[in-house]
């Protein structure tokens, strides 16, 4: 309990810093919010516009993934409100010897690299995607019930474990390759996927690699057919919710193992 | 002219030691564009026997994302615009006005040797994927169509340069340019056809997007290799992709010329 409150005081610290320093550059703040906005508009735009040639793809109505959409972003925007920017540090700070001074400080190295940085725009995104699922929601004329709405958080939170283990041990990477750039930008094509409707996808090799290998086509498929009563079998919840849990016992094997075979960089 | 030609080859040494880099970024650029395709098999599927999507056919629509996917390769800005803002911010452009070369020559160089090399290396995936996919792969109907095809790449590849050009130049005038480059590539994503082609979108839509430049970049170029510009419409398409060139120098030329005199040469 102690630590639980320790930590969670440094993590306030970590948001009174970010704070501090992303009011610096105000107009940039706003823009970077927009910037994400469009982007999120213009998956709205590519579904809506394939919905005026055709009324279901593969089983799933407009609303339906419209709501999809919205939660595969409201995820990926969690994902960088926590961690994104953080992640994409590491290898900077492995290239840098400035994990050594990390690994000195009396906290668990882990949670500091992860989570150091607050990227506060992306809430209000993360925001903004809630509000399009909410709309598709009442376009559905659909209201889910408590549990419906539990098993969706819940659900939506391994989806983030997920994404956050698997970009974390592909950066664990760094303390080899140096660079992890490539990696970063690799990752990203991962999300475009997630918000497909995976029943879109034929059995074969493609989703069994992106089901039980990278799982982005669980990621926030099953939160949203959880959320809509849509799920095939109740398996998919325990397949998401295993994959989660197995995505971050790996990154942290990684991530022990390569901290005992570090050398640090300089001095 | 020789000077360019030494600036093109130090372009190629400096990418070539990118190429494993360029090779992943074609690689994973086309786990997008599988999934892409999986959800348009879906829709084609859910259509009767030999349906259409516009004037598409399922093999029109293949082809129609294989080809944006390869004109982005030859035509993509990679980090010129990048490069360019920074030259601006920490005072490097200060050498280019001190010596005889043409500092919008000298990047367009290093953008073409750039291209060369990343369009080399991309074409390993993007061919291997063409291969699998190619039941549904059309091949251009005569060589004039491919020719055409060519040149009206080539015109993209330069709009898209003076274009990206010109936006990093804001470097003049605003601390940080990225948030405008992000926005305008955006803007770009969908109005270059690059998302949809335009020819599928709402009517009104695709009229507004065809009176800026934008579906010159990529729309315009994959529609001359699909035969979807044919007759007075492809020599007028030409045209007005050549006058968009013009425009895109002039422009580049002319904002240069208001930004070297705001320029205070930061760093020297």
């Amino acid at each position: 309990m102690k630590t639980l409150a320790r930590y969670l005081s440094l993590y306030a610290a970590m948001w009174r810093n970010s704070v501090t320093r992303e009011m610096s550059f105000k107009l940039n703040f706003v823009l970077w919010i927009v910037v994400e906005l469009l982007w999120f508009a213009l998956q709205l735009v590519f579904m809506s516009v394939l919905y005026s040639h055709t009324d279901s793809i593969a089983g799933w109505s407009k609303w339906e993934v419209v709501m999809l959409v919205g939660c595969s972003n409201f995820i990926q925007q969690l994902f960088t409100a926590f961690f994104l920017t953080n992640l994409t540090d590491i290898s900077e700070h492995i290239r840098t010897g400035k994990l050594d001074f990390m690994l000195l400080l009396p906290v668990n190295t882990r949670f500091l690299v992860s989570l150091r940085k607050v990227d506060l725009g992306s809430y209000i995104n993360s925001a903004c995607a809630l509000a399009v699922m909410a709309y598709a929601a009442w376009r559905l004329d659909f209201t889910p019930t408590a549990l419906q709405a539990a098993g969706f958080a819940v659900m939506a939170l391994a989806g983030l474990t997920v994404h956050y283990s698997l970009m974390f041990l592909l950066v664990t990477t760094s303390f080899w390759t140096v660079r992890a750039q490539g990696v970063v930008y690799g990752y990203y094509n991962l999300f475009n996927i997630a918000r497909l409707p995976d029943s879109a996808f034929p059995r074969g090799a493609f989703k069994a690699f992106f089901t039980f290998g990278l799982p982005m086509l669980l990621v926030s498929n099953v939160p949203v057919k959880v959320l809509l009563g849509k799920l095939g079998s109740p398996w998919e919840m325990v397949l998401l919710a295993g994959m989660a849990a197995a995505c971050l016992g790996v990154s942290e094997l990684v991530w022990r193992w390569s901290l005992r075979h570090y050398t640090s960089a300089s001095s | 002219m020789t000077k360019y030609l030494h600036v093109l080859s130090i372009g190629v040494q400096n990418t070539l030691v990118y190429r494993v880099n360029f090779l992943f970024r074609a690689a994973f650029g086309l786990i997008p564009l599988m999934g892409t395709l999986y959800v348009w098999r879906a829709i084609y599927a859910g259509k009767a026997d030999g349906g259409q999507i516009g004037a598409y056919t399922l093999s029109g629509m293949v082809s129609y994302y294989l080809l944006v996917n390869f004109v982005d390769a030859l035509t993509a800005v990679a980090e010129d615009d990048w490069q360019i803002a920074a030259d601006i911010k920490d005072g490097n452009i200060s050498q280019f006005l001190l010596k005889p070369i043409d500092y919008l020559a000298y990047r367009l160089c290093l953008y073409l040797s750039g291209r060369a090399i990343y369009t080399s290396v991309a074409l390993v995936p993007v061919a291997l994927f063409t291969y699998f996919l190619r039941a549904d792969f059309m091949w251009p109907t005569d060589a004039g169509t491919a020719g055409l095809f060519l040149l009206s790449v080539l015109m993209a590849g330069l709009i898209q340069f003076f274009l990206a050009y010109t936006l990093a130049l804001l470097a003049f005038w605003v601390l940080d340019v990225s948030t405008f480059i992000f926005i305008q590539f955006a803007f770009e994503y969908l109005a270059s056809g690059h998302l949809l082609p335009l020819d599928i979108l709402p009517t009104w839509l695709a009229q507004m997007l065809k009176l800026t430049p934008y579906p010159y970049l990529c729309w315009f170029p994959v529609s001359v290799y699909l035969g979807r510009v044919t007759g007075p419409e492809l020599w007028t398409g030409l045209a007005i992709q050549a006058a968009w060139v013009a425009a895109g120098y002039a422009l580049a030329r002319h904002v240069w010329a208001r930004g070297i005199r705001k320029y205070s040469a930061v760093g020297g």
